[in-house]
Formats: C-alpha cells, sequence, structure tokens
C-alpha cells in the first residue's frame, strides 16, 4: 500500500458524486414544483357552463362565469353589426388573424358562432382587469367617434363590440372568444365546442 | 462572570458582541441619514411580532378571509391594534428602507467596497416588495384580488412560457382558492426566511468592510497604536443610544398615524379593499398601494405589454447595477461635482412624479407625464458612466470632518 494520492481519481469521484446527487437534487424538486400547478379539483371546476339566451334583449349583455372568468354573452343589433366593418383600419387584429384568440368557427367579422350572439371573455388581454361594457355613442370621456365597445378601465385599453382591440392601446390581442356551441336555439354551452370538451 | 467563561469555552457569546456591538468601530459623523438602517430592524422585528399573532386569528380561505381580518378588527381583543401595527408598518417599514436607499446613493455606500452590502440590500429590497405584495392579498378585498390579478398577469407577457407560468404561480385559472393559500404560506414563512438570512447577511458584510460616512472617507486608513480608527467610536453603547433617539421620534410619528389616521386617507390601506373581492367586477381604478406607483407608472408608460413589463422590471435591476456605473473617485455627495449634484436631483424628482402618476388614471397628458419622466428615471443610469467620469469633484479630506 503506498500513500501517493491519485489526485485524477479524486477529482473523478468528486465530480461524479456531485452530478449524481444534483439530479437526484432535481428529481426531489419535481413533486415540490408540480404541486402549485392547478390541481384536479381547480381542473374540474373548469367545467362548462349552460346559458339561456332567450330573454336576451338586443343590446343586453349578460355575464357568465366559466373557470371563475366573466364570459360575457351580448346579443347586437343590426346597426352594431353594420358598424363593425366600418372599423377595420382602426384596429390592430381586424380579420382574426391571431388564432390564439378564437376557435377556428369564431374566425368571422363578427368573431361569433351566430352573427347577432357575441361571447368573449371578460378580461382584459393586457393584465386581466375585467372591462366595462360601454354600448352608447361618442360618450364624453371616450370621445365622438366612439361606436360602442369596450373599455378597460385599469389602462385605458379598448375594444369593438366583436371584442377586437384598437390599435394605439396597451392590451396586444383580441379579447379571447372561449370554445362553445349551440345546444338548442336559445341554450348555450360555454367551454366545449361541438367536437367535445376544449 | 463564570457563566459567560462557561458559555465563552463553548459559543462565541463574548466575541459575536465585541465583533459587531462594542469593539465595531463606526465612524464618528454619522447625521441624520444615518437612523434608518436601525429603524428598518426595528419595524422587521415589529411586523414579525404583529404577523404571527394576526396568523392566530387569520383564515387563508377565499370563503372565510375577508370576514377573518374584520373579525380580527372588531371582536378580537385589541386586534385592531395588532393589525393596524401591522398595516402601517408594512408601508412605515417602506418609507423607511426608501430613505435607506437614498442614503445609499447621497453618499456613496455602494461603492467599492460595499457592492455586495449593496446589493444585499438591494435583494433585501426585492423580497420585501414580494412580502408586501403577497400580504396584501391575505385581506381578499377587491384591490387584493385585482391587484393580484394584474401583477401575477405581468408574467404571462413573457413568451413562450409566460401564460404557464402565470397559470403555475396561481395554481388555477385564475386568482382564486390556491393563489390565496399559497401566498399565505410564502408571506408568513418563506418570504421572512429569506429575508432574515439576507439581512444577516447584509449586516455581516458591512461589519467586515466598516460603514461608510457622511464624508465617504475610510476610516480604516488613519488608526491608533491599538489598530482603532481614529475617527471611529464603538457602536455600542455610542450608536446603540443615539439610535434610541431616533427610535423614539420614529414612534412618535409612527404612533400619530397609527392612531389617527391608520388608513392615511386610502393611501396605507386602499378604500376598495373594504369591500370583498368580486371576480367578476374590475374597480373603476386598479392602484397599488403608494411604495409600488413608481414602477407601476413605468410599467403603464410604455404602449406595449412585453416592453412595458421590461422596462418595469429594468427600473428595478438597473438598481443592482449602480456600483459599477459609477465611475467618478469620490463617494460622498459633499464632494462630488455639479454634474453628479444636477442627476441625483433630477433623478429623485422623477422617482417622486412617477410615484405620483402610478396613482392617477393612465389617460393623456398623465401617460405622456408618465414617459417623459421614465425617461429621465433610466437616464440617470444610462450616462452615469458618463458625467460621473467628466464631473469636477472635490478634493476629498485625509479625516472626516
Amino acid at each position: 500500500m503506498t500513500n501517493t494520492v491519485d489526485v485524477d481519481k479524486r477529482r473523478f469521484l468528486t465530480n461524479a458524486t456531485t452530478v449524481v446527487g444534483g439530479i437526484g437534487a432535481i428529481a426531489v424538486a419535481i413533486p415540490f414544483i408540480s404541486s402549485l400547478s392547478p390541481s384536479a379539483k381547480a381542473q374540474a371546476a373548469g367545467a362548462p357552463v349552460a346559458v339561456d339566451i332567450s330573454k336576451l334583449a338586443i343590446g343586453q349583455m349578460i355575464t357568465a362565469e366559466w373557470r371563475g372568468k366573466p364570459v360575457w354573452v351580448l346579443r347586437r343589433s343590426e346597426e352594431t353589426l353594420a358598424t363593425l366593418p366600418t372599423l377595420v383600419s382602426e384596429l390592430r387584429d381586424p380579420d382574426s388573424d391571431n388564432t390564439d384568440q378564437q376557435p377556428d368557427y369564431c374566425k368571422n367579422p363578427g368573431r361569433s358562432i351566430r352573427d347577432d350572439i357575441l361571447v368573449v371573455v371578460g378580461i382584459c388581454t393586457h393584465l386581466g382587469c375585467s372591462p366595462t361594457h360601454r354600448p352608447e355613442l361618442a360618450p364624453e370621456d371616450l370621445g365622438s367617434d366612439w361606436k360602442g365597445g369596450f373599455f378597460c378601465p385599469c389602462h385605458g385599453s379598448t375594444f369593438d363590440l366583436a371584442g377586437r382591440v384598437y390599435s394605439g392601446v396597451p392590451a396586444p390581442t383580441n379579447l379571447v372568444v372561449p370554445p362553445y356551441h349551440y345546444l338548442s336555439e336559445n341554450q348555450l354551452l360555454i367551454g366545449e365546442d361541438s367536437q367535445g370538451v376544449a | 462572570m463564570r457563566l459567560l467563561e462557561w458559555v465563552d469555552a463553548r459559543f462565541p457569546a463574548s466575541k459575536l458582541w465585541n465583533e459587531h456591538l462594542a469593539h465595531y468601530y463606526a465612524p464618528k459623523n454619522f447625521n441624520f441619514w444615518y437612523f434608518f438602517g436601525a429603524l428598518a430592524l426595528l419595524i422587521l422585528a415589529l411586523q414579525i411580532v404583529t404577523g404571527i399573532f394576526l396568523t392566530m386569528h387569520y383564515k387563508p380561505d377565499t370563503e372565510l378571509a375577508f370576514a377573518s381580518v374584520e373579525y380580527i378588527m372588531r371582536d378580537v381583543e385589541w386586534g385592531w391594534l395588532i393589525r393596524y401595527l401591522h398595516s402601517t408598518g408594512a408601508s412605515a417599514f417602506f418609507v423607511v428602507i426608501y430613505l435607506h436607499m437614498f442614503r445609499g446613493l447621497l453618499y456613496g455606500s455602494y461603492k467599492k467596497p460595499r457592492e455586495l452590502v449593496w446589493i444585499f440590500g438591494m435583494l433585501i429590497y426585492l423580497a420585501l416588495m414580494a412580502e408586501a405584495f403577497m400580504g396584501y392579498l391575505l385581506p381578499w378585498g377587491q384591490m387584493s384580488y385585482w391587484g393580484a390579478q394584474v401583477i401575477i398577469s405581468l408574467f404571462g407577457a413573457i413568451p413562450y412560457i409566460g401564460e404557464g407560468l402565470a397559470l403555475w404561480i396561481r395554481g388555477d385559472f385564475v386568482v382564486a382558492d390556491a393563489t390565496l393559500n399559497r401566498f399565505f404560506a410564502f408571506h408568513v414563512i418563506a418570504v421572512p426566511l429569506v429575508l432574515l438570512g439576507l439581512v444577516v447577511a447584509h449586516i455581516i458584510a458591512l461589519h467586515e468592510v466598516g460603514s461608510n460616512n457622511p464624508d465617504g472617507v475610510e476610516i480604516k486608513q488613519v488608526k491608533d497604536d491599538e489598530g482603532i480608527p481614529v475617527d471611529g467610536i464603538a457602536f455600542h453603547p455610542y450608536y446603540s443610544v443615539k439610535d434610541l433617539v431616533g427610535v423614539i421620534v420614529f414612534l412618535f410619528i409612527f404612533s400619530i398615524i397609527l392612531f389617527y389616521m391608520p388608513e392615511m386617507g386610502g393611501w396605507f390601506l386602499e378604500k376598495d379593499n373594504f369591500i370583498p373581492a368580486d371576480p367578476l367586477k374590475t374597480p373603476e381604478h386598479i392602484v397599488p398601494l403608494w411604495y409600488f406607483t413608481p414602477f407601476y407608472a413605468i410599467l403603464r408608460a410604455v404602449p406595449d405589454k412585453l416592453f412595458g413589463v421590461i422596462a418595469m422590471g429594468g427600473a428595478i435591476f438597473v438598481l443592482f447595477l449602480i456600483p459599477w456605473l459609477d465611475r467618478s473617485p469620490v463617494k460622498s455627495i459633499r464632494y462630488r461635482g455639479p454634474l453628479f449634484k444636477v442627476a441625483l436631483t433630477i433623478f429623485t424628482m422623477s422617482f417622486l412624479a412617477l410615484g405620483y402618476l402610478g396613482t392617477q388614471p393612465a389617460t393623456g397628458l398623465y401617460t405622456l407625464m408618465a414617459q417623459v419622466f421614465s425617461i429621465l428615471y433610466f437616464s440617470f443610469f444610462l450616462f452615469m458612466p458618463l458625467y460621473t467620469a467628466i464631473d469636477k469633484d472635490k478634493p476629498v479630506p485625509h479625516r472626516v470632518t
């Protein structure tokens, strides 16, 4: 037996131990990090909600709750629908080209399945405030060009009555259209399209 | 003292006492600005003690949280006092910390060899912001809820991973029970532990290099025969007693606010936070508490979500770099040239102006002003290597004056 120290061997063993220990530490961290993700209960609470629109008058908006978020259901008038094409030049994404913001079946001028019924998640795409419904024409605070839409009081973002964002406001994208479909003429199911749960 | 000898042979009690108090030599010329470190420690202790007692009555559950805070305020004996001590203490903490940081800017306390003292201090400031933000969710009022909703959404601006990250932080699709519960855990144990560790590191680093002073002179350069700095005096009893005077004056002011205006007209506890959280209705104006408003104003000044978030983060991050941005050989403002004095004045005014603008609606003229002041804020740091290098500094004395 000699007293000489094999430095290379020691270094190799130190490095090997460090790497194995490090992998172990990462493996142990995974359950803790994963435990912060939405639980099975929170995911189950994201179940679809049914909305009855038979009593919804023209121009009236109701708010449903889906996954804890407000979902607006608005019945638009013929005049409102007629103004939508005239706003195109003032909008950031008038043709809904950002496919993350709506299901394919709502990539149309009114961003809806039925022209008159708008269904959008009422959460501003900027920082998550809930905008207010401002259907009136040319109110004092929003200017004479205002054709009705949604105004976010937090940071001043504006959207038209199809949930399309105006240019030059903090919100980057159009309001989100959730997956939905019609169970019958006056029954909506939000959170699920005709192919099943989103 | 037999007992002390017995302990000292087993634990360095006397050694620690001497190194950090009785034989820690601080410059003899400390002024008004040097009260705030000790006051910050006092408030930290106050927040921990009041926090522990609040935890005994508070319920971190979306169904119960709002009512349990009202229960503390109305039904728990002296509960109103403990709660107001904690909520007023939070604002007092930031007042004291901002003054403490401003002292560092005035006298160049971040400069070599105190870069790590400054870095640890900045990390304390970050931890404190996290602590305050998560604590504000706990009463589960409208501002608690929507403030958290807005701030967590900031993470959503990060490309690709943002939305998933925000979901992971909330633990649900919106701010919900899971969010409240984990914020409670972070607020009462995780962040305070980090905070205490950082405070220890801050003080150890400070006592290693020694305190700066209003002249920015290193007192260790002139020592007497026993190796004690000629311009130094023992922290205890000289500064421990002096700090007591500061504590008394502070408690005077603190008590007046605590007993006569604990909500400070909506500045310390916002009016909308006396309405229970409603996930379907946003308050008219979402305004963070006053100590976050300068950064909030910068966020809103940028008309783009991602760049707004980057600007806000950058406004805090750039403070970490200041020891290396400052090229002047002079520490104290007393011997700095006019360029630095003008720059620091503009910076201070911009910070205060942004703080005000962050409380106002983001429309027209206000947004324009926020943009101007944001540019001035960043200019202080961006041009610092330039103006500190060419500034006409005055000669620094050999010893403190």
